[in-house]
């Protein structure tokens, strides 16, 4: 955000109530936030247990932390940290990734940390991430203004002043907007450029401006802004310094090019097959059906849009053993591996979409260790160090990345389709042991649940969940392309 | 002659150790061999008569996303083997409502035994895969039925690997590894 340091770092919170700010104290390295800021900005009881624990309240459920482990317990379910708690005087700090990794698993409305900004967004406030880039086509300026999520906005101008205004409760944009010697180098066309209120972003232009055409390009999850100078027929000025402005270097990644992109290749995995019906629900529906027509539609959507290679275990009616399945994605170097499933319950009443994650025992991963003796000799001589990893247990190298995607996947199916009361499970899955890369298994809905039965089978709902994971999946790789800011 | 005697006598005794060795000595080709110190066939020797004790046995909750504990009499069983068989006869036993088992109906323990590092091993019937409902819930939900049963009950027992009609198995219905003993998991119970 623009305006907003109190004293110190903070993370500014921005709900539909308003904004407020919680401090931020830097150990280690690591951003912490305080656990009793935490617990009246977000009504949590927090308390101290005799044997050392802390656990944290929030509506009946509760996260357990522990000192010197850089782990929680949500729910019964264990989350990573990056550091474990840590105390200042006689409070308890810990570290801000746990909002995103475990609050927002108990809290109620959405939480979307983004660390780099030192933002926190809660619930439905629409706060797209802008960055602004500069160049100068042969004679003209060109400020290219990406908006993720996508938010429209309109350009106006009052006296000279070019006015974009977002339709957005707030913008998550960098200060300044453009570094300072982008901003030289655009110094003919855009004097100064900045956020002029929470919305708004007021370009005052330079010497050499003429006129500006608007265009919006509209890019999978992003909108894009173009907007293009022209220059002054009389030009008063004498040249100025910075006489063909050398290409500016990209001031942040550039979030729309795709060869940048953290993902380029994803596995879905439509379950069983052939043979295999998998779960069959009263009225005759088979999971292996249900699972092939959503992952189609999957690769469909996300292929289109992003230009990102789906690989599919199967297209068509048959059996794949499940070592084969997540062979695939391995060979093909998958960024990402969702397999899909409809669920059973000898209660018929369950019901809602589950994400399972792999889960691994102590000494499982025990064995995962790469052993630091690990040797080989290398061509030409010498000896270098190799990590060995049992290509069963591949997956406990990728299960922060695996937790985070089904965090951003159970997001987004929130808003589409009825979760389970327990919407991110662990259990020790087949397909997803081996898999070497972030990987998660979605049960859609309960076939054994005669009313769940209805609805997984109507396209509202296979498109609905197709739409969820086309979202996880942008969010999952712009999380990716910023540096893994969660 | 006698040479050739020896020769074909040496092949019949090598031929003889590498079968034993292949299909007695190390049945479980690379996972932890360990040699089982005692088998029992199923169905068990009744127990004496009336002696009874209290064991955690689980079904499917309410809502039937997790497990839930019911402490349950059970027959008395001499030793960590012989407990370990009346605990798992009686878990997968039929039960009425409000009790709802994980197990499919029809499942039955052919038998079960136990390695001195405490790995138990339960096989059991086909009716385990083949009545099963499927999905990853209820596959969770029977397995771990049966590895807390006797882990939560037996501290000599520390992990569970469940066989199907004597043999080793991928997973019951598509979802859980199980060619390895699984640990004692109480986050799957209530």
């Amino acid at each position: 955000m623009s305006s907003q340091t109190p004293a110190g770092p903070s993370l500014t919170v921005l709900a539909r109530e308003g904004r407020r700010a919680l401090p931020i104290a830097m150990v280690s390295d690591q951003e912490f936030v305080a656990l009793d800021d935490l617990a009246a900005a977000f009504q949590l009881t927090v308390h101290e247990e005799s044997l050392g624990a802390i656990t944290v309240t929030y509506k009946g459920k509760t996260i357990v932390l522990t000192p010197e482990q850089a782990l929680a317990s949500v729910a019964g379910r264990l989350v990573s940290l990056p550091a474990p708690p840590s105390r200042s005087g006689r409070r308890w700090l810990v570290p801000v990734e746990f909002i995103s990794r475990a609050l927002t698993l108990v809290y109620d409305a959405r939480l979307d940390l983004r660390k780099p900004s030192r933002l926190l967004v809660v619930g439905d406030v629409r706060v797209p991430r802008i960055l602004v880039r500069y160049d100068s086509p042969g004679a003209g300026g060109r400020l290219t203004i990406d908006a993720t999520p996508r938010a429209n906005s309109t350009v106006t101008q009052e006296g000279e002043r070019i006015l974009v205004k977002f339709d957005a409760d707030a913008l998550d944009a960098p200060t300044p907007l453009l570094p300072p010697q982008t901003l030289q180098a655009a110094a003919p066309f855009v004097r100064d450029i900045r956020v002029a209120d929470n919305t708004t972003i007021a370009i005052d232009p330079g010497p050499r401006f003429g006129g500006f055409r608007a265009a919006a390009q509209p890019a999978d999850a992003t909108a894009r802004l173009v907007i293009d100078f022209v220059s002054a027929q009389t030009d008063t000025t004498p040249a100025p310094p910075v006489p063909a402005a050398p290409q500016p270097p990209p001031e942040v990644p550039p979030a729309l090019t795709p060869p940048a992109s953290a993902i380029r290749t994803i596995a879905v995995d439509p379950g069983h097959g052939g043979e295999d019906d998998g779960v069959r629900g009263a009225q005759g529906t088979k999971e292996k059906d249900l699972a092939l027509a959503v992952a189609r539609r999957v690769k469909g959507i996300v292929e289109g849009r992003l230009g990102i290679r789906v690989l599919l275990t199967r297209d068509d009616d048959r059996n794949i053993p499940l070592d084969d399945r997540t062979a695939l994605a391995n060979n093909n170097k998958a960024d990402l591996f969702i397999s899909l499933h409809a669920n059973a319950s000898v209660r018929r009443s369950a019901a809602g979409a589950t994400v399972f994650l792999a889960a691994f025992d102590d000494s499982d991963t025990e064995a995962a260790r790469p052993a630091p003796g690990d040797r080989v000799p290398t061509f030409g001589g010498g000896l270098r160090d190799i990590e060995l990893v049992p290509w069963n247990l591949a997956q406990t190298r990728h299960l922060t990345q695996s937790i985070e995607f089904a965090t951003i996947l159970e997001q987004q199916l929130r808003n589409r389709v009825p979760l389970s009361v327990h919407p991110i499970d662990r259990a020790p899955l087949r397909v997803l042991e081996s898999a070497n890369m972030p990987a998660v298994l979605l049960e859609m809905g309960f076939l054994s649940n005669a009313e769940q039965e209805k609805q997984l089978m109507v396209d509202v709902f296979q498109v609905g969940v197709a739409q969820s994971i086309y979202e996880a999946v942008v969010r999952f790789r712009d999380s990716l392309n910023a540096g893994g800011g969660r | 002659m006698d040479r050739r005697v020896s020769v074909a006598i040496g092949i019949v005794f090598v031929a003889f150790v590498v079968v034993w060795l292949m299909f007695v000595s190390t049945p479980r080709w690379f996972s932890r061999p360990q040699k089982p110190v005692a088998a029992a066939p199923a169905p068990a020797p009744p127990a004496p008569p009336g002696r009874k004790i209290k064991a955690r046995l689980f079904y499917v909750s309410e809502d039937g996303t997790r497990l839930t504990g019911v402490e349950r009499e059970i027959a008395y069983g001499e030793g960590p083997l012989e407990q370990a068989r009346e605990i798992i006869s009686a878990q997968i036993a039929p039960v009425t409502e409000p009790l709802v088992s994980a197990v499919p109906p029809g499942t039955k323990l052919r038998a079960l035994f136990m390695t001195e590092g405490g790995d138990a091993y339960i096989d059991l019937s086909r009716e385990v895969t083949a009545a099963h409902t499927g999905g990853t819930l209820d596959e969770t939900l029977t397995v771990y039925t049966l590895v807390n049963a006797l882990t939560a009950n037996l501290p000599a027992i520390t992990s569970v690997q469940l066989l199907v009609e004597g043999k080793e198995v991928d997973t019951l219905s598509g979802h859980v590894d199980l060619r390895r003993p699984l640990s004692k998991n109480l986050a799957w119970v209530q």
